[in-house]
């Protein structure tokens, strides 16, 4: 069993989460995984290792369906069945020159890890970090630390830049130099934000998140096309080159059980209403 | 020989199949096929054995079972004698009992099997294993404790087998296992209706009875880093042959189309048959394709059967070229299972989601190396199948996570861990066997390997 020793809410339907999880917390690397399984019944998903600290690491999640709900009723002191990892490989990081690392949601979750390992690398480290509005803006105080500068955009303009972190992107490709770039949120945007720099050719990473079973190459439930090849995000990813991946085909393998999930989550959010469990409070 | 299967040993597994419930009753679930034998069946099973000076079935088991001694025991009626006979040189009896083929080992070389049908000795085992699971569990007696620290990566037949004969031999095990469940291809591949997870569970919780430690949610080479692993006096490598084959034929990444991996795992291990009480789910598919033709190929149409679907079997050889066990051909065929044989799927059709499967039909020409004939396309004889789901079970290949990062493990061609007979690596104190060091073969196959090498891995620490 694993341990939950804080959990906090972040924001609308988004919570973070520190586990006691040494095996995990003892090797993590910027870029990396882990697989959670709740309970006995618990379907195993895939959340990108956050932070470090000690042996506990830290996820952040977004309640979108039935396993994010149920773990959002979870509090400091209970415990999860299963965690494994860290799993995929970490992120290329080298002394590039200038990187810019662009979160977008709950994506923004990845970017502090890689922020760090790319400074500590010698890097001029850029973030862009973007939400739908203020109140959905994460980890703001955390990439100001890390970064040499950040850029905020919002959606609806309630701070920070009025738009997406495409736009920043692009201003800044036009005005210097960047050497690489590395990209995390949601499908969409990763496939929208990395087009910007095509024309530049600048080497970009996006963080693949397709529906995974055991995360360790055992079942290709992941697999993607990268550069023509078929690709198993769990292990030879799940960083690849934004420029080569099929965005389009990896969405629709994201949608094979929307019916599913559908039914799961709708007959979970019925079971809490009979018990009349309000889950625990966040601070 | 397989021509031959009215007769003789073929003869002998259809006879198994007394003991099966009806095929119309058991697609409705996922309980056991084989009812197994009653004690008396059992005795009378036993009798008939000859007890042969120099029995030939014990150099037909790849783990060498004293055969003759568990019968003998059995025809007297001495059960819990027959299972520490067993058990002395098989911690897994009642998982061999039901999915070794027995055909091919033991039962074909019974002398028996010349004039009528061999002893039955699958069924014997799994007779008394489970006896003894049900009335008297014992286990074999282990060894002082040696001090010598021994890790096992990697819990499916191979890291059971070497797991148990190394704590046996009182060394220290610790065994990793990277999913939730130890127990590998018997937990994550082979359906409950021919080998029962509590039966696997039970055989496990005897190995580690043992004095084994198992670190479950471990990935080697991950979690567990591999200067930590080379810090035992000896590892034993035994990571499977997990990586799914795919056929690389257009539409293979639609929605529908699965790895027969991966869809076993999503019921075998994560209970999707039984989605939404547990959270994960499959796909049903109303028409499901299936493509292969071996045991893994029967597993999944007969689990996708299980979940409602009409299935066909798509394979590109004839049937009696199938790598599959008889018993298993002739259960999926009783399940209702269409067998498309000389056929090939040249792409799979659709937008986002199946929707049918174009093959083409194959010839059979010259004996191929594998001493089978080798299928050949028929120009211009391209068929379309409407399915709403294929899975694909054409092999697997060596895991290469973990050693891919050993540096300096030598490997073979096929990606495999290359080793000696008694499974010796490149590197002086890693070991390997199981499907890692000799490619994808049977559950007691692996078990043979891995007790050769640990046996050849005690007598490297008790010289030291």
């Amino acid at each position: 069993m694993y341990t939950i020793e804080l959990a906090t809410k972040l924001a609308d339907r988004v919570y973070e989460y520190w586990i006691r999880a040494p095996q995990v917390a003892e090797h993590a690397r910027a870029g990396q995984f882990l697989i959670l399984r709740l309970h006995e019944e618990g379907e195993r998903i895939p959340l990108t290792i956050s932070a470090v600290r000690g042996d506990t690491v830290r996820v952040i999640f977004m309640t979108v369906g039935k396993t994010t709900e149920e773990l959002a009723t979870l509090g400091a002191g209970d415990s999860i069945s299963d965690v494994v990892g860290p799993l995929g490989k970490p992120s290329e990081i080298g002394n590039y020159g200038t990187c810019c690392i662009i979160g977008g949601g709950v994506g923004i979750a990845s970017t502090p890890l890689i922020a760090k390992e790319l400074k500590s690398a010698g890097n001029h480290v850029i973030g862009i970090i973007g939400a739908r509005s203020a109140d959905l803006l994460i980890l703001e105080d955390e990439m100001r630390e890390i970064c040499d500068e950040l850029y905020i955009t919002t959606d609806d303009g309630s701070k920070g830049v009025h738009g997406f972190a495409a736009d920043v992107l692009k201003k800044l490709l036009a005005e210097r130099t960047i050497d690489r770039v590395w990209i995390i949120g949601p499908a969409i945007m990763m496939k929208v934000t990395s087009g910007a720099t095509v024309p530049y050719g600048v080497k970009t990473y996006v963080s693949l998140n397709p529906i995974m079973v055991d995360g360790t190459g055992m079942c290709g439930s992941c697999r993607v096309t990268v550069g023509g090849e078929t690709k198993f995000a769990c292990v030879d990813g799940p960083e690849f080159d934004a420029h080569q991946v099929d965005f389009n085909e990896m969405m629709q393998r994201q949608r094979i059980y929307t019916t599913q999930e559908k039914e799961s989550l709708e007959r979970f959010a019925e079971h809490r209403c009979r018990c009349g469990e309000g889950g625990h409070h966040h601070e | 020989m397989r021509g031959s299967r009215s007769t003789g040993a073929g003869a002998a597994r259809e006879a198994t199949t007394m003991s099966d419930r009806p095929a119309d009753v058991r697609i409705k679930d996922f309980k056991e096929v084989d009812c197994g034998l009653s004690p008396a069946e059992a005795v009378a099973e036993a009798e008939r054995c000859l007890q042969c000076k120099k029995p030939l079935c014990v150099k037909g088991c790849p783990v060498c079972i004293d055969i003759p001694a568990f019968v003998r025991e059995i025809a007297e009626g001495n059960f819990p004698a027959a299972a520490r006979a067993l058990k002395e040189q098989n911690m897994l009896p009642a998982i061999c009992g039901r999915v070794c083929p027995q055909e091919t080992q033991c039962e074909g070389v019974c002398i028996l099997g010349n004039k009528e049908t061999p002893i039955r000795i699958g069924a014997l085992e799994r007779f008394v294993a489970d006896w003894e699971r049900e009335n008297d569990p014992s286990l074999p007696e282990t060894a002082k404790p040696t001090g010598k620290r021994v890790a096992v990566v990697g819990s499916g037949p191979a890291g059971l087998t070497a797991a148990a004969e190394l704590a046996r031999a009182g060394h220290a095990v610790t065994i990793y296992e990277s999913l939730h469940e130890a127990g590998g291809v018997l937990t994550y591949g082979i359906p409950a209706f021919r080998l029962p997870k509590e039966v696997v569970r039970a055989e496990i919780d005897q190995v580690l009875a043992l004095g084994a430690r198992l670190k479950k949610n471990h990935l080697a080479g991950r979690s567990v880093s591999v200067d930590e692993l080379l810090g035992y006096d000896a590892v034993f490598l035994a990571t499977g042959a997990g990586l799914p084959a795919f056929m690389c034929i257009p539409g293979e990444n639609l929605n529908g189309v699965y790895s027969a991996n991966e869809f076993l795992t999503r019921v075998n291990l994560m209970h999707a048959d039984a989605f939404p009480e547990f959270d994960t789910p499959v796909l049903h598919g109303g028409r499901v394709a299936v493509i292969g033709g071996g045991n893994v190929a029967m597993d999944a149409a007969r689990v996708a059967r299980r979940l409602g679907a009409k299935v066909s079997l798509i394979y590109r050889r004839g049937e009696d070229e199938m790598p599959a066990r008889r018993a298993e051909v002739l259960h999926a065929k009783e399940e209702g299972i269409e067998f498309l044989t000389c056929a090939n799927p040249t792409r799979i059709l659709g937008e986002q989601c199946v929707t049918g499967i174009e093959c083409v039909k194959m010839s059979l020409c010259d004996l191929d190396a594998s001493g089978r004939r080798s299928p050949e396309p028929i120009e211009g004889s391209e068929f379309t199948l409407d399915v709403d789901m294929v899975i694909q079970a054409i092999g697997t290949s060596p895991n290469p996570l973990l050693v891919s990062l050993i540096p300096g493990l030598e490997r073979g061609r096929k990606g495999n861990v290359a080793v000696d007979r008694n499974g010796r690596t490149s590197i002086s104190h890693v070991y390997a066997g199981g499907d890692i060091a000799t490619g994808a073969a049977t559950v007691i196959e692996a078990m043979g390997s891995a007790k050769k090498a640990a046996a050849a891995i005690d007598a490297m620490l008790r010289e030291e």
